[in-house]
């Protein structure tokens, strides 16, 4: 007799106790396992096997519980993160990965550790090929994969400090990322919560007109359906406000393939068997422009009827006088780059959950600026933000997508037509086809010197593609301009930037604003202009390195803090070897080849001349709890624990005492977006105002003097000076309304000025700078390029937490390295990460970072931002590695096998 | 909609003649990722605990690996030499969690143009054994993979077991793959050798290339041509010529003509590997 298993229920082992479930027929043991037997630890990032997030052993064999019929489970032994925790290797990893702060976001750390469980079970002492191979099949966008392999293999931990600043220490939201116990955007909603499931656009472009709605609401199951009617306030949404023109869903009109047109609200049970394809739409396709030559044709069709030629906006920075400069230049290096969309790929796609709570609207969703949800919903509701509560989960990975609204609007829409608790969580599909991007670029350039080596003149233009609405184009357009020299003394310089509308899915934010892909343009020409010149590729830069009390092209002008010439000083050991281990090499190796590349870069922290304050609130219980309101979202950089460092220390108490409240509209004050590299800075600076304003208000209560030492225990507060000691019973003193006895609110924005028309000006109150090294071998048959290592310098200005930078470094290394090599976003084929290709653990290379600390006159303890810094010289260095292992030189982004292999028989260098 | 877990071929094939449509699973590994965002219609069989298609047993000198065996298990299990290649193929399958689930036969029944596991099996000579209720058939896996997707399963049939015929002494076997990252990819293409030598003389190879054709393809005139040749000395036999079975097409992961020269050195590196390691 068959087994007819669709009778309910599937017994097996979880954990080591019997629990049973009634899956449907098809369900994913991912889903059984979070919905039906709470086990949220396992996580959910693709549901097709490339990720690993799922990883969960059957039988103490790792497999994705994203592929597996949950009834196969049937029998047999299932082990998650939370039952391995208990055992010797989970401990010992748990230890580890706190260690080496390996879990950065935390998504991907439980895959990784139930992975790691089972190879350490078979290798107590694995080397770290047999690590990686092991944990080849999960994914992290976020640590660049280094801490993880040191944390598997068992390397010695790095030295721990108290927490002063300064001091590496374990990240203090740590424990629940590395335990599983993180709470995601899918990880807050009850099984039972209403799902809603956004039907979208097939075609780039295309009109659309509904069937039988009402037929398809009537349906069991079916709670609601939302369409563009359903909007309330304005049916729009953006996040630069003289640029809101982003739809909640289309009104007769799609404009990229995946736009939003309607949305279906039901009960988990309906929606489990809802197929999209169902829907009532017809569409009508129209003639889309995908590219900029086609969105600047004449008579192509307008995005936007407002916006001629399809041009958004257009950046423009002129200082001196480039055609002149580059006319009586003695080199001059030119050259046509280009790049496509890169998709962010974090390992959590968006997802939230909403509920309506009186006349307030609440929402939890993973965003990295919850200020900006509210005022986004409180236009789209038509509602006073007040009514609007915005509860940020943990956040698995944003790099600048989860800056803008996604799920939100969905969510608030359906909560607020059924009135019932809602949630949503996109399919990775989803998360790729409507969610914003890294621009594609298109750039000519030209750069000149004179024969002294000195930088005479540079013309960039560039063409940045972005996308149907306007996000962070406008962004992209002002900053690339005012960045596109790098930090080089260049006194005549003219820069033009646009960002033209096509029908493809809206660029937006990601990592670098657009930095990254002029400095691709600008550092591969340098490598020109220095072969040109017959000098050394460092010494061209050292030169060239823009230095205290020199204007910036804005005409901005550092008396301090410009610190990319230490960087490149730095580099210079590892660069010589570099060079000669390579041309050793070389000497002895025909068909493969080694290179050595370099490339510099900087980047303006905070906004671009416009307002961006932080304010940090904290306080003193009478119960002697200190509280701080961090309000940065951590979203896997470390924002919790180096605001809290640099609180403690501006305070004057240890760092342990210090509990966090997070970022919450209802009681944590703003800190502004996590984005532009500025939590650190400006965050960081306010933090260092509010533990100063806090330690005032305690010596004030005895008129101790500012070198006076507070303490805090169980009896209050305790300030010794000298020797005089004063005793403040807290619990004697009356609290306000949010309990605290004590307590300080601070507010820092950084200071900067308006650029005028010729964009001169104040744009930023410091800039971060790098410089990296790369060095590759390149298979010169098969076009391969392996990166070997690379040599990190970053001018952090003091390294409040110096394990977080290595972090920082390594994890935007690994994304310039796919952006460099493998990563390219094409709508309709490229849309899931089995076809999208992010670096895996086998891909990155040994990082050596060197930290530089040229401190910055405004940023707390001399700190300055890192983020966006991280990734900017990755890809030109990697070019310029490649270029000196073959002498060809790539100029299109990504440099796959093929397009390589393409080059090298372009330039006849093949064999 | 209904789950079966059939524990005997009998019960699987009866299953399949149930009306009503019923997919077969066995990892889930291409069957999951091509539902993608969509509800499963209809029911599935499950064959992973079907008896007849457990395990790799040898048998009149050659193997029978059957229809439910995963990748993992090949790479577990003592096999000789002329394995090597299929052992490389399966350590180069996505990941580990993809090679504890993804079953060989699950691998050809798809029928991707870039399965790793058919050029490695069309190398080792392998035939398809095809059970339905009216008897079991068996087909070269040359003719069983028919196109882009499509194979000559009929409706009712159930790949039951792969046969590896017996090898020529002394049968050795590479396979390399060559894509843009270390895991988790799928082959620009890939190449699998199987060779064996008398008197320091190549006596016979077979050579197997996928996604540079809609079906992977052996190369004959290539193998001809290594006939006869000395082990320590070959440098780049394969030239254009050998590849005329080829079509490859360009698409995201490389241009057709990087393809086709990619080719031509893999295949030469794959002969080296299964000659010298
Ligand atoms: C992340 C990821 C990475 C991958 N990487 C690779 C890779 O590098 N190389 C590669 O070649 N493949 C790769 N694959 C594809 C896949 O893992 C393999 O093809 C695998 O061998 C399929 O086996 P399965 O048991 O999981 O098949 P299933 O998904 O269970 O089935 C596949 C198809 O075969 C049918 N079927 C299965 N068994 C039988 C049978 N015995 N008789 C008749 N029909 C049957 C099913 O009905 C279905 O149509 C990858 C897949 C994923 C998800
Ligand atoms: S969710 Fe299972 S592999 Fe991504
Ligand atoms: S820490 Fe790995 S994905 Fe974020």
């Amino acid at each position: 007799m068959d087994k007819r298993t669709s009778s309910p229920l599937t017994a097996f082992h979880l954990n080591g106790r019997i629990v049973e479930a009634a899956p449907l027929p098809g369900e994913r043991l991912s889903h059984t396992l979070r919905e039906r037997l709470g086990a949220r630890e396992v996580k959910v990032g693709c549901n097709a096997g490339d990720c690993g997030a799922c990883t969960v052993l059957v039988d103490g064999v790792p497999v994705c519980a994203c592929l597996m019929p949950a009834q196969q489970a049937a029998g047999r032994e299932v082990d998650t993160l939370t039952g391995l925790l208990e055992t010797p290797e989970g401990q010992r990893l748990m230890r580890s990965f706190q260690d080496h702060q390996a879990a950065q976001c935390g998504i991907c750390t439980p895959g990784m550790v139930v992975s790691a469980v089972a190879l350490l079970r078979e290798t107590p002492a694995p080397t770290e090929a047999q690590a990686q191979d092991a944990l080849g099949g999960v994914l992290c966008r976020c640590t660049g994969y280094r801490k993880i392999v040191a944390a598997v293999v068992g390397a010695a931990a790095p030295r721990m400090g108290e927490g002063k600043v300064g001091d590496t220490i374990r990240r203090l939201d740590g424990p629940a990322k590395v335990e599983g116990r993180e709470r995601f955007g899918d990880d807050i909603a009850d099984p039972d919560t209403l799902v809603i499931r956004v039907i979208r656009s097939p075609h780039p472009h295309a009109a659309f007109s509904f069937g039988d709605l009402a037929a398809l609401e009537r349906r069991p199951g079916i709670a609601a359906i939302l369409t563009a009617a359903d909007v309330p306030g304005l049916n729009a949404f953006g996040v630069i406000p003289a640029f809101v023109d982003q739809p909640v869903f289309a009104e007769s009109v799609a404009r990229h393939r995946g736009e939003a047109v309607a949305a279906v609200v039901g009960t988990p049970e309906a929606m489990a068997t809802f197929d999209p394809a169902d829907f009532p739409v017809t569409w009508e396709p129209r003639e889309a422009v995908l590219s900029v030559e086609e969105a600047l044709a004449k008579g192509a069709p307008l995005l936007h009827e407002t916006r001629k030629s399809n041009v958004m906006t257009s950046g423009f920075v002129a200082r001196g006088d480039a055609a002149a400069a580059l006319s009586r230049a003695d080199v001059v290096a030119e050259g046509r780059f280009r790049s496509g969309f890169v998709e962010h790929a974090y390992i959590e796609p968006e997802a939230g959950f909403a509920r309506l709570v009186g006349e307030r609207l609440e929402v939890h969703a993973c965003t990295q600026a919850p200020v900006m949800d509210q005022e986004g919903l409180a236009q789209i509701l038509g509602w006073p933000k007040e009514r609007i509560r915005i509860v940020p989960t943990a956040v698995g990975g944003g790099f600048g997508s989860k800056l803008d609204l996604s799920v939100q609007p969905f969510l608030a829409l359906a909560a607020l037509k059924t009135g019932r608790p809602v949630r949503i969580t996109y399919s990775r599909t989803e998360s790729m086809q409507s969610t914003t991007k890294r621009h594609p670029s298109d750039l000519t350039v030209r750069i000149g010197a004179t024969k002294d080596g000195r930088l005479c003149g540079m013309d960039f233009r560039g063409d940045f593609n972005t996308g149907a609405y306007a996000s962070w184009g406008p962004t992209v357009a002002n900053r690339v301009p005012v960045h596109a020299s790098g930090p080089y003394r260049i006194a005549d310089y003219r820069a033009a930037a646009r960002g033209i509308h096509t029908h493809n899915p809206s660029s937006g934010a990601f990592r670098g604003f657009g930095v990254p892909q002029s400095a691709i343009a600008q550092e591969s020409l340098f490598d020109d202009l220095a072969e040109a010149l017959g000098m050394d590729p460092l010494d061209f830069r050292a030169l060239n390195a823009l230095r205290d009390g020199e204007p910036t092209v804005c005409g901005q002008v550092f008396e301090q803090g410009v610190g990319i010439a230490a960087c490149f000083d730095a580099l210079r050991p590892a660069w010589e070897k570099a060079r000669a281990d390579c041309a050793a090499f070389n000497a002895a190796s025909a068909t493969v080849k080694r290179g050595a590349g370099i490339a510099g870069g900087w980047y303006g922290c905070g906004n671009t001349s416009l307002p961006n304050p932080s304010t940090i609130k904290a306080g003193i219980t009478p119960d002697a709890r200190l509280v701080l309101h961090q309000g940065a979202m951590d979203i896997g950089q470390g924002a919790n624990t180096v605001i809290a460092q640099i609180f403690a220390e501006a305070l004057g108490l240890p760092l342990a005492q210090v509990s966090l409240v997070g970022p919450d509209t209802d009681v944590t004050p703003d800190a502004g977006k996590t984005s532009a590299s500025r939590q650190t800075f400006v965050t960081g600076a306010a933090a260092k105002l509010a533990g100063e304003a806090l330690r005032r208000e305690i010596l004030k209560l005895c008129n101790a003097p500012e070198t006076a030492a507070i303490a805090l225990d169980g009896d209050g507060l305790h300030v010794t000076h000298e020797v005089q000691r004063h005793d403040i019973a807290l619990d004697r003193m009356t609290p306000d309304a949010e309990g605290y006895v004590l307590r300080a609110e601070e507010t820092y924005d950084p200071p900067t000025k308006p650029l005028d028309a010729n964009g001169q000006g104040h744009p930023y109150a410091q800039f971060g700078y790098a410089a990296h090294l790369a060095v590759v071998e390149v298979d010169l048959t098969l076009g391969t390029v392996k990166p070997l290592r690379f040599t990190a310098a970053h001018d952090v200005g003091r390294a409040i937490n110096p394990l977080l930078v290595e972090g920082q470094v390594e994890g935007g290394i690994a994304q310039g390295l796919g952006m460099a090599l493998m990563e390219e976003y094409l709508p309709g084929r490229t849309e899931n990460l089995h076809d999208y290709l992010i670096p895996t653990i086998g891909d990155v290379p040994p990082i050596d970072t060197l930290i530089v600390e040229v401190p910055d006159a405004h940023g707390p303890f001399g700190a300055k931002g890192l983020g966006e810094h991280a990734l900017i010289p990755t890809a030109p260095a990697l070019l310029n590695a490649i270029r000196n292992a073959t002498g060809v030189r790539i100029r299109e982004v990504p440099a796959t096998p093929s397009r390589v292999k393409a080059a090298l028989e372009a330039a006849g260098g093949a064999t | 909609m209904s789950y079966l877990a059939p524990e005997t071929l009998e019960q699987a094939l009866s299953a399949l003649a149930d009306p009503g449509p019923m997919r077969l699973v066995a990892g889930g590994t291409d069957v999951f990722p091509a539902l993608g965002d969509r509800p499963l219609r209809g029911g599935l069989i499950d064959l992973t605990r079907v008896a007849e298609m457990k395990g790799i047993a040898a048998r009149d000198g050659g193997w029978r690996i059957g229809g439910a065996v995963t990748w993992r298990e090949i790479l577990k299990t003592d096999l000789p030499p002329c394995f090597d290649g299929l052992k490389a193929a399966a350590r180069e399958v996505g990941s580990v969690q993809i090679q504890a689930a993804g079953t060989l036969a699950g691998n050809l029944c798809n029928a991707s143009p870039a399965a790793d596991g058919i050029p490695a099996l069309l190398a080792l000579d392998a035939e398809v054994e095809l059970a339905s209720r009216d008897g079991t058939r068996r087909l070269p896996l040359a003719d069983f993979v028919t196109g882009v997707r499509q194979t000559a399963l009929r409706p009712g049939e159930i790949l039951s077991a792969l046969h590896i015929p017996v090898q020529p002494e002394g049968a050795r076997s590479s396979f390399l793959k060559l894509g843009s990252r270390r895991y988790l990819v799928i082959s620009i293409v890939m190449v699998s050798a199987v060779l064996w030598c008398r008197d320091g003389r190549i006596a016979g190879a077979r050579i197997a290339v996928g996604a540079a054709s809609p079906v992977a393809r052996r190369l004959p005139a290539l193998e001809a041509a290594l006939t006869g040749l000395a082990p320590e000395a070959l440098g780049a036999v394969t030239t254009p010529d050998h590849l005329a079975p080829l079509q490859p097409i360009g698409d995201v992961r490389g241009s057709a003509d990087y393809r086709r020269a990619a080719v031509a050195e893999l295949c030469d590196r794959a002969l080296r590997k299964a000659l010298h390691g």
